[in-house]
Formats: C-alpha cells, sequence, structure tokens
C-alpha cells in the first residue's frame, strides 16, 4: 500500500470518527422551561433550520406552554407536532404559535417538523 | 399644558400656534396645519377628549347599563353574583339570568369599568363569554396613538379589553356583542383622533391567506433559482464534454488554452449557482450543524459543495495531482444536481398545497355573517357577533351561520359539506341545524345552541388538524430510523471514497470522488421522511370531506386490522325511537279511519309510544280529532271518546276489564310481539276493532352496510341490552349471525373484552353516550353522531351522519390510507436501500456500471415527487356504494 493511499485511508476513518462522535455521541444539555405567572411552564422555540433550543426540560404535572416563532420560509418546517401529545399546528411565518400541552407522565418526547427532518425533544422529570 | 386635540401633542396654552372656540371649551394647536383641520371638522375631535378624572368622554351620560354573556364555571348560583356586582362603586342595579346567560348591570362608568365588572363576575365563579374582534386602524401618526386608541375603546361600555399592536396596526378588542357592537367600536377609534377603523381580515381568514402566500412566495423563489441554475446548467453541460460535439471538438482541444479558459468561467458561474440557487442547502446545512444534525440540506451541499471544491482545486492547482487525468472538473455536477434538486423541491410545494386542501375547504365553509334578531328588528351581524340563543333568521339559498335548534318555519337543508349525506335533510320546529350547512327551500329561524369555537364545523376542523399531525404508529419506526440515516449515508460516503481510492482501478482519485458524491446526492431522507405523513394528512381529510372524523393515526392504523365489529343495536342499527309498523283490523273496519281515531287519543298521551302513533297518522296525512273525557289507565292503556265514539287503546288486559271479545287478535298480537314489535290493542264502542303495532325500526342502509362489513371479511355482532326474542328478530332482519342480547349497559365493555379475549382485534361501534366504555375497551371505538352532538370524546373514530354506511367507508378509508402508507414505505426504502449500494459502484464489478451523480440528483427529486403524488392519488378514492 502506498503512502496516499494510507493517508487517505487513514483520514476517512478519521472523518468516520469524527460524524460518529460529533452527530451521535454527545448529548446536548436541555433548556429549562421557567415558570411564568399564569402558572405555565413556558419558553419560546425558534424555527431556523431546527429547533432553538431543542431540548426542553419540563417538570411532570405542570402545564406546559412553548410558543414557536418561525424565522423562515422553507415549507419543511410549516407545521410542529407534538405526536405523543396528538398536538400539530401551523405555524405561519413571524406569528408566535402557542402550544399548550398536559405532561402527565416522565420521559421523553419528540417533536418535530411533519417530515420528520428537523428535530427537538422535550423532556418531562 | 394641554393636549392638542388634533395631534395629541402637548401644548403650553400661552406658546399655542393657534386657538379655537367650540361649545364653550378652549383649544389650542401646536401648529396651523392642526387648526385648519381642526376648524374643517370640529365634532370629530372636540367631543372626544376625554374627562381628565373618568377618561370618559363629555356626551356619555353618567348611567349605563350594559349586558354581558356569563356561564357559570362553578355552583355559584345567580344570587352571589348580583351581590358580588352590587358590592362594586357605582353599580346601581345588577339583573342576572341564568339560564338566559346573561348579566345586565347598571353602572356609573366614572366609578367602575367594564373590566372591573368582568373581574367581579369571574371572582364569583363565573366566566365572561366576551367575543374578539380585530380592527385595523389607519391614520396612526404619533407613539401615543396606540395608548390612546386603547384608552378610547375602553371606555365603550361592553369593552372588556383592548390590545394594540403597533406593528401591524390591528387592535383587538374584547367585548361584550350585547352591549358593543363593531360599528361602535369603530366609532369610538375614530373619535379619538384621525383615524380610520375597519374590521381586519378574520384570522382564519387571513392565516389561510398567509399561508397560500408563503407556500406560493417560497414556490416562486424555487422556481426562480432553478431558472438561474438551468440557464447555467445547460451550457455547463454542453461545455464540460466539449469532444463529443463535432463543433465543439475542435474549439476546445482537451489541454488547450481555450478550455482551461471555459473551465474557469464555468467556476465562477457554478460558484454563483451555488450561492444563489443553493443557498438554502448550505444554510440549512448549517443551522443543522449547530445544533448536531444533519438533514436533506446537509447531503446535497455536501455533494455539490465538494464537487466544486475538488473542480476548482484542479483547475488552479493541477499540479497538486498525481497525472493531468485528475484534474477533469465536475461543474456541471455541481450545477445540474442543484438545479435538479431545487425543481423537485418546488414540484414538492405545489404537489403538498394540495395534500392539506380538505382542511382549507373545511375553513373556507365557515359562514361569515349572520342575521339576528336584536330589539325585535333583523340586523345583519359578523357570525362572530352571533351569542348563543340568539334568535337567527335564514332565508333559502343562505348558509345556516351557526349550530342550533329550529323554532320556526321548515326546510331542507343541505348537510354534504359535515356529514357527506348527499341528500338534502329536512327540518322542522326543534331539529338541530349545523353551522356552515346551506339552506335548500324554505326559510326558518333557528335559536342559537353552539357558537364560535363550539360549533360542530370549528371542532371538526381542529380533531382534523389535530389527527393530521398525530403519526400511524409505523411511523415511530421510521423516525427511529431517519434519525440515524444521514450521518449513516455520510460515513458510506467516505468509506466508498476510501474502498475506491485504495482498491479502485484508475484514475483512482476521479472514481472516489464520484462514487462520494453520488453516494450523498442519491439518498433521500425525505422520501423516508414524507412517506406516511402524506398519506396520513391526505386520509384524514378525506374522511372528513366524507363524514367521518378520524382522531388519530393510530386509529387509522388499528382501523385496517380489524377482525370483528361489534353494534350497538338502538340507535345505531335502529332509529332508536319507536315507530308504527304494523295495522291489523278486525273485518269491516277501514284503516285510516282507525289509525285517525286512535292518533286523536294517543294525541293526549305522554307515554312514548302514543307519540309514534301520532307520528304514523300525521305521515299519512289524517287529520287529527277533538278528544273528551280522556282517562290514561295505568299499566293497562288509555279510553276516550272522540267525535261521540267511545275509544279503547291499550294491552290484552285492558281489553279483558272492559269486556271487549279479542277473537283472534289475541294470537295475532302475540305473533307480532315474537317478531320484536309492541302491539295495541284497539277497540272503538266496546268492539274490538284491530291491532296497532310499534317498533323500533331498522335502519334503511343498515342491512346494506352490514352485508358489506361481511364482505370485508368481518365478524358482525350485534349487543343489545333487549331480551332474546327482540334481539334475534332485528338480527334476523339485517342479516346478523351472533347477537349479543340482555346486556347491561355496564357489561358492554366486558363484553367487549369477551371478544378481543378471542383473539380478534374488535371494534365497537355505539352512540357514545351509554357505553363509553365500550368503546374505550375496544381497540377501536366509533360513535355514531347525529348532527351537533359529537361524541368526539370517546371515541377512536366519529361518524357526524347517523348510519352504519359510515362504519363502512370509515374501513374502506383507513384501508385506502394505510395502503397508501405501506406504497409510500417500501417505495422509499427500496429506493434508498437500492440506490446507495449501486452509487457507491457495486455493480462497477459485474457490469461496469457506475451511476452518474446527475442521474442520482434526477433519481432523488423524483423519489419524494413520487411519494407526494402517490399519497395525492389517494384521494380519487370514493367510497364504494354497492356491496
Amino acid at each position: 500500500m502506498s503512502a496516499d493511499k494510507i493517508f487517505v485511508t487513514l483520514g476517512g476513518l478519521a472523518a468516520i470518527a469524527l460524524i460518529v462522535w460529533f452527530f451521535w455521541m454527545v448529548k446536548r444539555p436541555g433548556v429549562k422551561a421557567g415558570l411564568s405567572s399564569s402558572g405555565y411552564q413556558e419558553a419560546m422555540v425558534l424555527v431556523k433550520g431546527g429547533y432553538t433550543p431543542d431540548v426542553i426540560v419540563v417538570q411532570r404535572g405542570k402545564p406546559v406552554r412553548l410558543n414557536f416563532v418561525r424565522a423562515e420560509s422553507a415549507s419543511c418546517s410549516e407545521m410542529v407536532l407534538f405526536p405523543d401529545f396528538n398536538k400539530s399546528a401551523k405555524l405561519p411565518e413571524g406569528d408566535t404559535v402557542p402550544i399548550e400541552l398536559m405532561p402527565d407522565r416522565t420521559g421523553e418526547f419528540e417533536f418535530q417538523c411533519q417530515m420528520g427532518m428537523l428535530r427537538g425533544k422535550l423532556i418531562v422529570e | 399644558m394641554v393636549k392638542d386635540p388634533v395631534c395629541g401633542m402637548e401644548v403650553e396654552p400661552r406658546q399655542a400656534a393657534a386657538r379655537r372656540e367650540y361649545r364653550g371649551q378652549t383649544f389650542f394647536f401646536c401648529s396651523e396645519d392642526d387648526a385648519s383641520k381642526f376648524d374643517a371638522e370640529p365634532a370629530r375631535y372636540a367631543p372626544a377628549i376625554p374627562s381628565a378624572t373618568t377618561g370618559v368622554g363629555a356626551d356619555v351620560p353618567p348611567r349605563v347599563r350594559i349586558t354581558l354573556p356569563v356561564s357559570p364555571t362553578s355552583s355559584s348560583g345567580g344570587p352571589a353574583l348580583v351581590q358580588s356586582l352590587k358590592a362594586l362603586p357605582g353599580v346601581s342595579r345588577a339583573r342576572v339570568n341564568v339560564r338566559g346567560g346573561r348579566v345586565a348591570v347598571d353602572y356609573d362608568p366614572s366609578q367602575v369599568t367594564t373590566a372591573d365588572l368582568v373581574e367581579a363576575i369571574r371572582a364569583a365563579g363565573f366566566g365572561v363569554g366576551g367575543q374578539t374582534a380585530r380592527l385595523k386602524v389607519s391614520g396612526l401618526y404619533c407613539a401615543e396613538c396606540v395608548a390612546r386608541i386603547e384608552d378610547a375603546l375602553k371606555t365603550v361600555p361592553g369593552v372588556i379589553d383592548a390590545t394594540m399592536n403597533a406593528a401591524t396596526n390591528v387592535v383587538k378588542v374584547e367585548y361584550a356583542p350585547a352591549s358593543a357592537d363593531l360599528e361602535r367600536l369603530a366609532r369610538a377609534v375614530e373619535s379619538a383622533g384621525p383615524y380610520k377603523a375597519q374590521r381586519a381580515a378574520e384570522a382564519s381568514d387571513s392565516e389561510l391567506d398567509k399561508e397560500a402566500q408563503a407556500t406560493e412566495k417560497e414556490y416562486r423563489s424555487l422556481m426562480r433559482k432553478w431558472w438561474f441554475a438551468a440557464a447555467v446548467g445547460v451550457p455547463t453541460m454542453i461545455l464540460s464534454y466539449p469532444w463529443l460535439f463535432p463543433g465543439l471538438r475542435d474549439l476546445f482541444p482537451r489541454g488547450s488554452d481555450n478550455l482551461l479558459y471555459v473551465w474557469y468561467a464555468m467556476g465562477v458561474a457554478s460558484l454563483a449557482v451555488l450561492a444563489y440557487s443553493g443557498s438554502q442547502f448550505f444554510a440549512g446545512m448549517w443551522q443543522g450543524l449547530k445544533r448536531r444534525s444533519a438533514n436533506m440540506h446537509t447531503l446535497i451541499a455536501m455533494g455539490t459543495g465538494v464537487a466544486w471544491l475538488y473542480s476548482t482545486v484542479a483547475l488552479v492547482l493541477p499540479q497538486l495531482f498525481p497525472s493531468e487525468e485528475f484534474t477533469d472538473v465536475y461543474y456541471d455536477v455541481t450545477v445540474v444536481v442543484t438545479a435538479l434538486v431545487v425543481l423537485g423541491l418546488a414540484i414538492e410545494i405545489k404537489a403538498k398545497g394540495r395534500t392539506s386542501e380538505a382542511i382549507k375547504k373545511l375553513i373556507g365553509l365557515q359562514a361569515k355573517s349572520a342575521r339576528v334578531i336584536r330589539d325585535g328588528r333583523e340586523v345583519d351581524l359578523p357570525v362572530e357577533e352571533v351569542l348563543v340563543n340568539d334568535i337567527v333568521v335564514v332565508r333559502p339559498g343562505e348558509k345556516v351561520p351557526v349550530d342550533g335548534q329550529v323554532i320556526e318555519g321548515q326546510s331542507a337543508v343541505d348537510e354534504s359539506m359535515i356529514t357527506g349525506e348527499s341528500l338534502p335533510v329536512s327540518k322542522k320546529i326543534g331539529d338541530e341545524v349545523i353551522g356552515a350547512t346551506i339552506n335548500k327551500t324554505g326559510a326558518f329561524k333557528f335559536r342559537a345552541t353552539k357558537v364560535g369555537k363550539d360549533t360542530a364545523l370549528a371542532n371538526i376542523i381542529r380533531l382534523v388538524q389535530d389527527a393530521q399531525g398525530s403519526k400511524v404508529p409505523i411511523q415511530r419506526i421510521v423516525d427511529r430510523v431517519s434519525a440515524y440515516f444521514t450521518p449513516t449515508v455520510m460515513i458510506l460516503a467516505i468509506l466508498g471514497f476510501v474502498i475506491w481510492y485504495d482498491f479502485g482501478p484508475e484514475p483512482a482519485l476521479s472514481f472516489a470522488l464520484i462514487v462520494a458524491v453520488t453516494t450523498l446526492i442519491i439518498a433521500c431522507p425525505c422520501a423516508l421522511g414524507m412517506a406516511t405523513p402524506m398519506s396520513l394528512t391526505t386520509g384524514i381529510g378525506l374522511g372528513a370531506q366524507n363524514g367521518i372524523l378520524i382522531r388519530s393515526g393510530d386509529a387509522l392504523q388499528a382501523a385496517e386490522r380489524l377482525n370483528a365489529v361489534i353494534l350497538d343495536k338502538t340507535g345505531t342499527i335502529t332509529h332508536g325511537k319507536p315507530a308504527l309498523t304494523d295495522v291489523v283490523l278486525v273485518p269491516g273496519q277501514d284503516e285510516a279511519e282507525l289509525l285517525r281515531l286512535a292518533a286523536s287519543v294517543e294525541r293526549s298521551s305522554e307515554h312514548p309510544l302514543a307519540s309514534a302513533i301520532v307520528e304514523g297518522a300525521l305521515a299519512r296525512r289524517l287529520h287529527l280529532a277533538e278528544v273528551d273525557e280522556f282517562e290514561a289507565i295505568p299499566g293497562h292503556g288509555v279510553a276516550a271518546k272522540v267525535e261521540g265514539r267511545r275509544l279503547l287503546i291499550g294491552n290484552a288486559r285492558l281489553m279483558n276489564r272492559e269486556g271487549v271479545a279479542l277473537g283472534d287478535l289475541e294470537t295475532r298480537s302475540q305473533a307480532l310481539a315474537d317478531d320484536g314489535k309492541t302491539p295495541m290493542l284497539a277497540a272503538i264502542d266496546g268492539r274490538a276493532a284491530g291491532i296497532l303495532a310499534v317498533a323500533d325500526t331498522v335502519k334503511d342502509d343498515s342491512r346494506a352496510a352490514i352485508a358489506r362489513m361481511k364482505k370485508m371479511g368481518l365478524e358482525v355482532v350485534m349487543m343489545t341490552g333487549d331480551n332474546e326474542r327482540t334481539a334475534r328478530a332485528i338480527a334476523r332482519k339485517v342479516g346478523i349471525d351472533r347477537v349479543m342480547a340482555e346486556v347491561l349497559p355496564q357489561d358492554k365493555a366486558f363484553n367487549v373484552q369477551k371478544l378481543q379475549l378471542e383473539g380478534k382485534k374488535v371494534a365497537m361501534v355505539g352512540d357514545g353516550i351509554n357505553d363509553a366504555p365500550a368503546l374505550a375497551q375496544a381497540d377501536i371505538g366509533l360513535a355514531i353522531g347525529t348532527g351537533t352532538d359529537v361524541a368526539i370524546e370517546a371515541s377512536d373514530i366519529t361518524l357526524i351522519k347517523g348510519s352504519l354506511t359510515g362504519v363502512v367507508t370509515a374501513m374502506q378509508i383507513s384501508r385506502a390510507t394505510m395502503r397508501n402508507v405501506y406504497q409510500n414505505l417500501v417505495g422509499a426504502f427500496i429506493y434508498n436501500t437500492a440506490g446507495l449500494p449501486i452509487a457507491l459502484g457495486i455493480l462497477y464489478p459485474f457490469l461496469g456500471i457506475l451511476l452518474s451523480p446527475l442521474l442520482a440528483a434526477l433519481a432523488m427529486s423524483f423519489s419524494s415527487v413520487t411519494v407526494i403524488s402517490n399519497a395525492n392519488r389517494l384521494k380519487r378514492f370514493k367510497p364504494s356504494v354497492s356491496a
């Protein structure tokens, strides 16, 4: 095996390791939803190429209100779904759309766009 | 300091640019311009100045009466409400009509505001049913305008709250429609300054418009990007392979300076394509990388980016490469792939718009205005201002604005848009009408029972929206796969590159690059991701158009796998109310005459069976007579005098007691009872005259629907609380073999479970009222609703039209939808599992085939468009009518 082949092979393996580490190995810390005066655990979520924040931590048994603001026109993100709660909403560009949920059991619940390209997680503690 | 009444700015009276006297008041202006505006319309500006102490305009009388719609939220009663209102300073009188849901308050607006009243009402355990209106205000010129307009609106009696969005110039007013109306609100705004107010487009409408506009904008922007990429793409394609074209072959020979210049030009042009047409891929990749996720954008951006970078390095620094054959450029890949994927996205957007057409149609059904009787006059109101208990007038050809109950007149109403029933339904006094249906023939008045977001249509829209956002269980598996999909493809591309570089034929670098780029581009997480949501959205929308509300994707998938259906008898197979079925006569009696006399007597009776006889007689257009000496004999029947003849109607015991000889009527009565009917003996002037039999009749389409269920391979079981004999009689009539009779309401769920223990997936069909536990126990609960009473909560599927045909249609739709889902999933899966190895060059050692990145881009765009088109194909589904 010549030097360049060894170089390419090692480089490729390193790139693969980087991908595995970058996309799968690192756990992202969640953002805790704050308790507002109305008794809701509230958080703002920016929808632009993804959800920011995309991991939201809430407490069990207290109603949750997530305010989505979509700041892009790509049609992919025009809906947000909470399949575990049977909830969904259209997100018109620029409007704040509140989604209210009642987390009555603990666990991790995904939310996502209609095609599942954008994903986020609601962690109920 | 005083205020300039025109612009609202503070003016020092001594330094004022102008002053005017009007109605005994002096006004100061900060400019001559304002003063001339004041001269033109003094009345407009002058009375609007709120008094400094009360915030109320000078011409508002000190005592105001308002009526607020209220609804109890706890068990506290009207007196508590009156007391808490009277406890407020300035309230002189408060009267509550709890049943009508109104409270009328006389108060002094200088001491208490509507908002205070609302506060007190809420504190007393009542909710205030305010309406929300949005007014678009124009003519704002200063920062205080917002506060001024809000204040002006809040002083209008009946306004609970007003908030203005300065960015959109729309003020949202919450008000009690009984006291304030839009016109008054607009006037209040206009009197507060040089403003013009008009009703803003309804939220639902504007949302729809906005959405359509946004989609259209996105589509047009993608199309522009496509045309640019295509315009660059065509010459790039040709000039990338000049040796294929006779004329160009000599102009640009390999290795010539001419060719080099062309390549430089293509490098710049394709960079422009990436920057403009491909911008969303790079932006999407960057957004994704920021949150450590990868998506379709990542793959396309990497594929086109790598091709461009390689080409540019080869062009600028050819000395880096071992031999000249490596220094080919791949600008055509960059440009054409971008063009094709962008075009695919554009087509996708158009096709997706059609997928959600059903819900748009539903929202569009909503009536815009209503003709309501207020203070004895007919007034046209926006539909949002209609209150519960309002009397609404509907003329022929008009839309019924909200849900309600007919109180006057009769007509035929086209309910097809809600129930899917194609024939107009006749409506008479007491019948329910549904908002958004269309009145056909006659005029009628109805009392509104549900308005705003409580109407059947609003409920349906909400339900369909939620259901379309839910998931088919199978999708959860796909989701788990797709989270790993994109990074896996990237790893595969790298592996492909390394393997081709290490072991591939020469020029290894070129081959390795082509393989890596093709792999990145052919993988289509989109097709996989869209496979089920697209079909689900279409399928649930399809259901809604046929009067079938499917609650979630779970229900859809479960409905497809059923193998037994339990039908509740009363109200599901049958109409659920008795009707006259047989008239048996003693020789010499006339049927019409006996029925006329019997119905005349029964009209005075309150027995439920009696009304069946009366309705039977009215249906035959008989004129009923007056009745004397009516007597109800408990446990026996009734006796009365009609037109001088003495009538007896009741059971055999009554006849024995009165000494009436029955003859063969007794055996015939027994035969009717065996058939599941209730016979009533009739005697005229002491002699037996005949039998009137009453029974709960089977719905017209029950038999056909049950036959079709059987044909679909379902076991059909009837469940009823009736005795075995009656149950068997009905079951025979509709063609059901298995009967669960004498089931107490509380045992229904247990009986469903018994069938499930036989290893069957069971659907339970009921009216959703007393069989909610059974509906919940079943794998699928189908509630048969009637009109506005949609028993959504208890059931997985709700049939708005009260017939069994809907059950069949629901199953057909779920089967068709699930078939579509599987087709899409299998298609997307096969495409990706077959496409990736081919792109990696698995066929090369055997057949010498290597996929071009251009073909990969075409296939990738095509695959997601195929998925959506297949989902749209579902819309052509028509429920089959024949068995």
